[in-house]
């Protein structure tokens, strides 16, 4: 059994589709990244998986449970971790803890609440106001409320959105402990490197999803051909090559430019003619994760239009 | 599991609410600040008996009955003879501009009539314009004329025959009104401010701080949130009962003549429809400001046409009718009822079955009207 299993979901606000037929199936165990620029239905189609919202079309199982009519199970069984800080600042980290944990009826509760604060180093802050914590331990504290009662199924929603690195490396160490022990996580996330985190993504845009595979998977099949072009006057020579038949992307990286297209051919023959100039050099390079992104969003903007 | 309703979910909810209760300082004080503040200003500001108010005497003659009768008058306290005038029609234009509250007019056979034996008047015309201004001072009146009458002719009072006669006139508006009005219907007033802005923004402070969509992703039912929500302020309500009822006795000296249990029921039925209304409008409003401005849309039409500032009598049909949507136009008649009049269950039964009514009505509506997803 999937721990996520739905097909076609269609969410509206207005006359507005946020969710277009989105489909998604994520095995136990997997981590999975749910990318897409801000704005593409991210966190919509995360809020229609855990029942906080409705769906205007399609369906499927959460855990097994159906989603149109299950969703007090799927809540119960789910940990969500909202985008923007959701528990309560006027609240210590101990009492935000021990509210979860009586809502869940978990047994004892003040024994969930010492551990959970144990097992995220939270002890020593524990009679410290929400609202006075910082982005990190605001993020920890809510992690720790939605692993409490040990859900089987974990989505995040930005879950590292303002984090600094160490947090937010500590913040996917803790991902990964928790996968090894079985349970399945959906994470939505902005930065690259979390995706490459990730044993599987999905990418989503204007409410379509897009990609969805391992980061090898979702690179080759966008069916891009990349060169790293380096030679002198190098924004001279970007705002040209720009120009060339074939090329899509330029962008320098350093004393390098990535110029990326989805015609090999007419790209490698555009590029061929500047070899030849005094000091500039052309060579293969690999496309990496956020050269799809980015044409996808350059595809997503033009299909708008 | 069950879904709809655990007493450990509620018990999460209550003990929550309890301690951001607390935590909010300001609120925290406002609970049991207001009522006291509004009380005591209220309650001396609005004043049923006041003193030394000022009159006008109209006296031809000054026998030494007249004098007797002046001064006796002058040491109940409530006149004070600014103006001696020589004709009704003076007297007449002074209490028109309100510059007297009474008119004592002392006839000029008054020293005869009472040398005779006879039938001697004297005649107190009030302003009563405000009823409850003029009736203490009118009801000292005539024993004290008599007693000081009885003192002056060195005879027995027990003269059913050669009696004083104190005519009373109420000017302007004959029918006066019960003079302990005030601090019970304070009460009524007073939680029914606190009760329904306080509850009012339960739901929409959990909104505007983002941890609806939080609340909303774990299990807990609507029944437990909105009785996690209210049940709070049960406790609130109980402490300004206590207040207002002892300052009530202690500050006011209101009688206090019926049960004091049937009175606590009423109370309690009448908070727990506040609360629940709270409630309601925050299942409505979207952001806490919207909530006061709901409150306050509903506080005032309830404050004017429930009797407490006005006689809901002296009122027009339709108003009276309007004024029947409003919790505390029973409530008021429960507890004058109950406080002034020693009334017992039966005679107040249907106003308390309306007053629990209340609670159905609000309870159903905010239950129907909240959403367990963000749609």
């Amino acid at each position: 059994m999937p721990a996520i299993d739905v097909h076609d979901l269609v969410k509206r606000f207005g006359d507005k589709t946020v969710v277009d037929h989105v489909s998604m199936r994520v095995e136990q165990g997997e981590i999975v990244g749910f990318l897409g620029p801000n704005g593409s239905g991210k966190t919509t189609t995360i809020r229609l998986m855990c029942g906080l919202l409705t769906a205007d079309g399609g369906g499927g199982e959460v855990l097994g449970y159906d989603l149109a009519t299950d969703a007090l199970r799927i809540k119960r069984e789910v940990g969500y971790m909202t985008q923007r800080f959701s528990f309560y600042e006027d609240l210590t980290i101990a009492e935000n803890l021990s509210f979860v944990a009586r809502l869940y009826e978990l047994k004892p509760a003040g024994e969930y609440v010492r551990r959970t604060l144990d097992d995220l180093g939270l002890t020593s802050r524990r009679n410290q106001l929400a609202g006075t914590l910082s982005g990190g331990w605001k993020q920890r504290l809510a992690l720790a409320a939605c692993i409490m009662h040990e859900p089987k199924l974990l989505l995040l929603d930005e879950p590292t959105a303002g984090v600094d690195s160490k947090a937010r490396r500590d913040f996917w160490d803790e991902i990964h402990r928790l996968a090894a022990d079985g349970l399945t996580v959906l994470v939505s996330t902005h930065y690259m490197d979390e995706a490459e985190r990730c044993h599987r993504i999905s990418y989503i845009s204007y409410g379509k999803m897009l990609a969805t595979g391992t980061v090898d998977e979702v690179v080759r099949d966008a069916g891009l051909t990349t060169f790293i072009v380096s030679g002198p006057r190098l924004e001279t020579l970007a705002r040209e090559i720009a120009k060339l038949p074939g090329v899509e992307q330029v962008a320098p990286f350093g004393a390098t430019l990535h110029v990326v297209g989805s015609n090999a051919a007419a790209l490698s023959a555009s590029l061929r003619q500047l070899e030849e100039r005094e000091g500039v050099r052309v060579a293969a390079g690999e496309t990496s994760l956020e050269d799809v992104f980015i044409q996808f969003m350059a595809d997503a903007t033009d299909n708008m239009q | 599991m069950n879904a709809v309703f655990s007493f450990a979910r509620l018990g999460a909810m209550l003990i929550k609410e309890f301690i951001q209760m607390r935590r909010d300082r300001i609120t925290f004080g406002m609970m049991l600040g207001v009522p006291l503040m509004q009380l005591v200003l209220f309650g001396y500001a609005i004043n049923n008996d006041p003193k030394a108010l000022p009159s006008a005497l109209v006296s031809v003659s000054q026998d030494h009955y007249s004098r007797a009768m002046v001064s006796a008058l002058e040491t109940t306290g409530y006149y004070r003879f600014d103006h001696v005038v020589d004709s009704a029609a003076e007297a007449e234009r002074l209490m028109a501009r309100g510059e007297v509250v009474f008119v004592v007019t002392i006839p000029s056979d008054f020293a005869r009539q009472v040398d005779r034996g006879g039938k001697a008047q004297i005649l107190i015309e009030a302003d009563a314009t405000d009823p409850s201004v003029a009736s203490g001072a009118i009801s000292t009146l005539g024993t004290v004329a008599q007693q000081a009458l009885t003192r002056e002719r060195g005879m027995a009072a027990a003269d059913p025959e050669g009696g004083l006669e104190v005519v009373v006139h109420r000017r302007y508006n004959p029918e006066g009104i019960s003079q302990y009005n005030i601090v019970p219907g304070l009460l009524g007033v007073i939680l029914q401010m606190t009760m329904v802005m306080m509850t009012a923004i339960a739901l929409t402070r959990e909104r505007e701080r983002g941890t609806m969509e939080n609340l909303l992703a774990m299990p807990a039912s609507p029944l437990e949130i909105m009785l996690g929500k209210v049940l709070p302020y049960l406790v609130v309500g109980a402490v300004q009962v206590a207040v207002v009822l002892s300052a009530a006795k202690l500050l006011f000296g209101v009688p206090f003549i019926g049960s004091f249990t049937l009175l606590l029921s009423a109370v309690l039925i009448f908070v727990l429809a506040l609360v629940l209304l709270g409630y309601t409008i925050s299942t409505v409003a979207r952001t806490q400001m919207q909530a006061m401005q709901l409150t306050f849309f509903f506080f005032l039409p309830s404050l004017l046409l429930s009797g407490f500032m006005f006689p809901y009598r002296g009122m027009p049909l339709w108003a009276q009718w309007l004024g029947e949507i409003f919790p505390l136009t029973h409530f008021l008649r429960v507890i004058r009822a109950v406080m002034l009049k020693g009334a017992e269950l039966p005679a107040v039964a249907f106003e308390t079955g309306v007053l629990g009514l209340f609670i159905f009505i609000y309870a159903g509506i905010a239950l129907l009207r909240f959403r367990r997803t963000l749609d």
